[in-house]
């Protein structure tokens, strides 16, 4: 199963990479989207996929999934969506002020340097 | 007491100089700022009865023990010169600042500060015992210079000359330091002390030819060296009291203290006495014929200064030959360097006060407008004749014994008979004779064309009259001491420069007494030193009544032909070349910068798994294939697909949510419940923000993305994604350290008191990270509500650069 993951972690990378890589705005808000997905699932993955039963003590359980990979995906889910929630205004914001979302056109000038 | 701790007086008492500028208007704030170094120099003067024993004394404070790096002051007889000079000089030039400096007009808090930690950072120069806290303190002094230099800081000059003394000094302190580090891995130590203790270990080390070439280039740029010196005559622009203490009495001396100290180390060395004396005489001629070319008073010093340094640093050079050969021949040189300097710093610091209260009152310092002023400014004349008579060598001043010895020591150089000298020997000398006589030109210069001939009224843009009694006490002290030191110089002999001349030849000497120079002004009609005198006297006077007819060849070299010249040009194309560089790969475009990102990502994590074999898949630990897996596997992938594919917003956001709530599947598939919970909570709220947002965003378009770019991008796309797998599949085969979950798994209950270990994770072992993750949610959501209250109206005004 680790070998299905891993590949499909591959695509979801590939995917958010070439998103990001575009020049509209939305795109890279969806890019980044799909690349904290990723993230999660390659944390799981690296920490193992074999448990029986939800890490949860109990008497009748001994063979249960890692906690610690979990732990730290609970706290990723929050912040990407943080991230998320925070970069869709901005694009709005940006959007509002400039009346585009073509990247080349929000760079700036020499002036700003 | 830890007199070490005195070093950063200064810079303590500066900390209140911009609150006394503020504050108290009535007194003028270099009164505050004078205390310090008499304090200073008071104190100093105690130590003179240690070091005229051959005694020294040593204060520490650590700093970073562990790399063996610690603020060392140690008082021997140079360092202490040094410290007298620095404060005794820089008490005179704070007293002439106060009358030189409006306290209406001039910014004084900043000159204060600049001027207070430039004589921190000097003594600490010249009292670290440490190389690495000798090179903090060097380049504060640069620092310093540098806003000194640039304190009129609206003047383009102002700008240009503290820029080129900061890249010129720079340089140099940047080589120095590759010195130091080459000297304290040759010698195992960064003290100085036991540098010089073990100096006869290293002497033959690989790397000892190059510690020293690139120490002389610190020390050579510093004190304006040729052709390092051009900085010097452009750092004119700062005021004159700081051209008096910085760039005539003290800092460019720093160059000068640094040969004088490593002297013990180096003079073994054939390169060392050839550079030294060698550059030195030819900085002393160069800038002698320059000064007289020159038509601004502060211009003519400049030169004359860097061509005093040359002397200086010649003397320094002859000095070290005593390391070879014994003889009282060569012992006048090192002396002599000493006592020049002392005398330099006296008769240059009141020349440059006299340039500073000529500009001050005419409103001029072009010699061409001068002239006549002798009966309006008589003391100012008086000082500055005394000033320049000393300068170009002439009794009863200071600077006729010191010119003296001199000659002497470039005539003795001729009798040494290693490393070619006794070929080249006779170089020395002549060099010395025509570069004096182009000094007494200049001093004349300088003195008769300011002071004698016609009154050129009209041309004066301020009427003329004699400067406050204030602005003259500085200058006639130092003129005093310029007559006082040529009636008894063994007395300065004994108290300052036999101390000092024993700390540079410590393996000749063991007491002040033991050097053995007894300074008279009359040798007798047998000796050559007085009919070279009375030659320079001679030539000297007959081409400087002739200079209008021979001053005009200057003008037949072309400026960009001149060292000036050279400077701008590679400034001119360093800059421009540089700036075409960045802008090759500084587009400012975001996709530039990622694609760098993720390029050298890739890159450097595949190069690195398979050129350390880290690479490895490890079958047998792969857990079963999971039906509702490969099925939920097929699902994310075709939502992806959607996401890739998508023509419109709505389409976009929607697949996007159908691959998180196929992730949120997934967690449920691998036994994770908390998270598949969390997931669904959060999809939903993403999705919904996505919907409200999209509204108010444009259609989704690739804004005419070219077909390169794009199969670039994806070739990206590929390998990051290629890496990532890469990377999946080994850190799951192997494991290099145990995993910390068994000691969660096997603690929850006894020391948490709870069952579901994710949630305990959270909430308790690592309880801190939670809060954290809480705050950045919340400076999220204030940034959130922020951009959306805001209103856009200010944007126009919000711009700097406007």
């Amino acid at each position: 199963m680790e070998l299905v993951m891993a590949i499909l972690i591959g695509v979801l990378f590939t995917a958010a990479v070439y998103l990001i890589l575009s020049r509209s705005l939305l795109k890279i808000i969806i890019g980044t989207g799909l690349l904290s997905h990723g993230a999660h699932l390659l944390i799981l993955t690296m920490g193992g996929l074999g448990g029986l039963a939800p890490p949860v003590i109990s008497k009748s359980v001994t063979d249960f999934a890692d906690p610690l990979p979990q732990a730290l995906i609970l706290t990723a889910i929050v912040i990407s969506f943080g991230v998320t929630a925070f970069m869709l205004v901005m694009a709005y914001r940006a959007y509002a002020v400039h009346k585009t979302d073509d990247m080349n056109q929000l760079k700036g000038n020499d002036e700003h340097d | 007491m830890e007199f070490v701790l005195l070093i950063f007086l200064p810079i303590v008492a500066a900390l209140f100089i911009p609150f006394l500028f503020r504050k108290i208007k009535g007194i003028h704030t270099g009164w505050f700022v004078l205390l310090v170094p008499v304090v200073l120099f008071i104190y100093y003067t105690t130590f003179i009865k240690t070091t005229m024993e051959g005694g020294h004394a040593i204060s520490e404070l650590q700093w970073i023990p562990t790399l063996g790096i610690s603020f060392v002051s140690y008082l021997d007889g140079l360092s202490i010169l040094f410290s007298l000079l620095i404060t005794g000089i820089g008490a005179l030039v704070v007293l002439y600042s106060i009358f030189y400096l409006n306290r209406n007009k001039e910014k004084l808090g900043n000159f204060y500060v600049y001027l207070l930690l430039f004589m921190s950072a000097m003594l600490g120069v010249v009292q670290s015992d440490n190389v690495i806290s000798l090179y903090l303190f060097w380049e504060l002094t640069s620092i310093s210079s540098f806003l000194l230099i640039g304190y009129w800081f609206t003047r383009d000059g102002s700008r240009f000359g503290a820029l080129k003394s900061m890249m010129v000094t720079v340089f140099g302190g940047l080589m120095m330091l590759g010195g130091f580090i080459l000297l304290g891995i040759m010698g195992g130590t960064f003290s100085i002390r036991e540098l010089i203790a073990g100096s006869s270990s290293f002497a033959g080390h690989e790397f000892f030819t190059l510690a020293l070439v690139l120490i002389l280039l610190g020390a050579f740029t510093k004190s304006a060296q040729f052709p390092f010196y051009i900085w010097l005559p452009d750092a004119m622009e700062a005021p004159t009291p700081v051209s008096a203490y910085l760039h005539s009495a003290t800092m460019v001396k720093a160059g000068l203290y640094l040969v004088a100290r490593f002297t013990p180390i180096f003079a073994v060395s054939e390169v060392w006495i050839w550079l030294v004396t060698g550059i030195g005489l030819l900085t002393l001629f160069w800038g002698s014929l320059f000064a007289v070319k020159q038509t601004d008073l502060k211009a003519i010093l400049a030169f004359s200064t860097v061509s005093q340094l040359g002397l200086i640093m010649s003397l320094l050079g002859a000095g070290a030959i005593t390391f070879h050969v014994d003889e009282a021949l060569f012992s006048f040189a090192m002396f002599a360097a000493i006592f020049h300097l002392i005398n330099h710093a006296t008769f240059k610091g009141s020349l440059f006060m006299i340039a500073g209260i000529v500009d001050h009152e005419t409103g001029t310092r072009d010699i061409r407008k001068l002239g006549g002023l002798m009966s309006i400014m008589p003391v100012s004349f008086t000082v500055a004749f005394i000033g320049s008579m000393s300068m170009a060598g002439l009794p009863p001043f200071n600077g006729f014994l010191s010119k003296e010895m001199f000659l002497q020591s470039m005539l003795a150089i001729r009798h040494f008979e290693l490393f070619n000298f006794a070929t080249w020997g006779i170089i020395f000398p002549v060099v010395a004779w025509v570069a004096s006589v182009f000094t007494f030109i200049y001093s004349f210069y300088f003195v008769f064309r300011t002071f004698t001939g016609k009154r050129k009224v009209g041309k004066l843009p301020l009427e003329p009259h004699e400067a406050p009694v204030g602005m003259l006490i500085s200058p006639v002290i130092l003129a005093m001491l310029v007559v006082g030191i040529f009636f008894i110089p063994n007395v300065v002999g004994k108290w300052l420069v036999k101390p000092a001349v024993m700390a540079i030849q410590p393996y000749q000497y063991s007491h002040p007494s033991e050097v053995d120079v007894h300074v008279s002004a009359w040798h007798g009609f047998a000796s050559v030193e007085l009919w070279m005198t009375a030659g320079i006297i001679l030539i000297g006077g007959l081409l400087y009544l002739s200079l209008s007819k021979w001053q005009k060849f200057y003008r037949i070299q072309p400026e960009s032909l001149s060292l000036n010249g050279l400077y701008d040009a590679t400034m001119t194309f360093s800059e421009k070349g540089m700036n075409r560089i960045s802008r090759l790969y500084m587009t400012g475009l975001i996709r530039t910068y990622l694609l760098y990102i993720f390029a050298f990502f890739s890159i450097t994590t595949i190069a690195m798994l398979f050129l350390q074999d880290a690479f490895v898949v490890d079958m047998s630990s792969f857990s079963k294939i999971n039906a509702y897996g490969l099925i939920n596997a097929v699902i994310l992938l075709l939502a992806v697909a959607f996401v890739l594919l998508s023509k419109t917003r709505l389409g976009a956001i929607i697949s996007l949510g159908a691959v998180g709530y196929s992730v949120a599947l997934f967690f449920v598939i691998f036994k994770a419940p908390d998270l598949a919970l969390t997931q669904l909570v959060i999809e939903t709220v993403s999705v919904a923000l996505f919907l409200l947002a999209f509204q108010r965003l444009p259609k989704l378009s690739d804004h005419g993305e070219t077909k390169s770019n794009k199969l670039v991008n994806a070739i990206i796309a590929l390998g990051v994604g290629l890496t990532v797998t890469l990377v999946a599949l080994s850190s799951h085969s192997q494991k290099l350290v145990a995993s910390i979950s068994q000691y969660y798994k096997d603690t929850v209950e006894t020391e948490a008191g709870g069952g579901n270990i994710v949630n305990v994770i959270l909430v308790d072992y690592r309880g801190f990270d939670t809060l954290f993750e809480i705050a950045v949610l919340a400076i999220a959501g204030i940034g959130v509500l922020g951009m959306i209250k805001l209103r856009l109206a200010r944007k126009e005004s919000s711009d700097e650069n406007k």
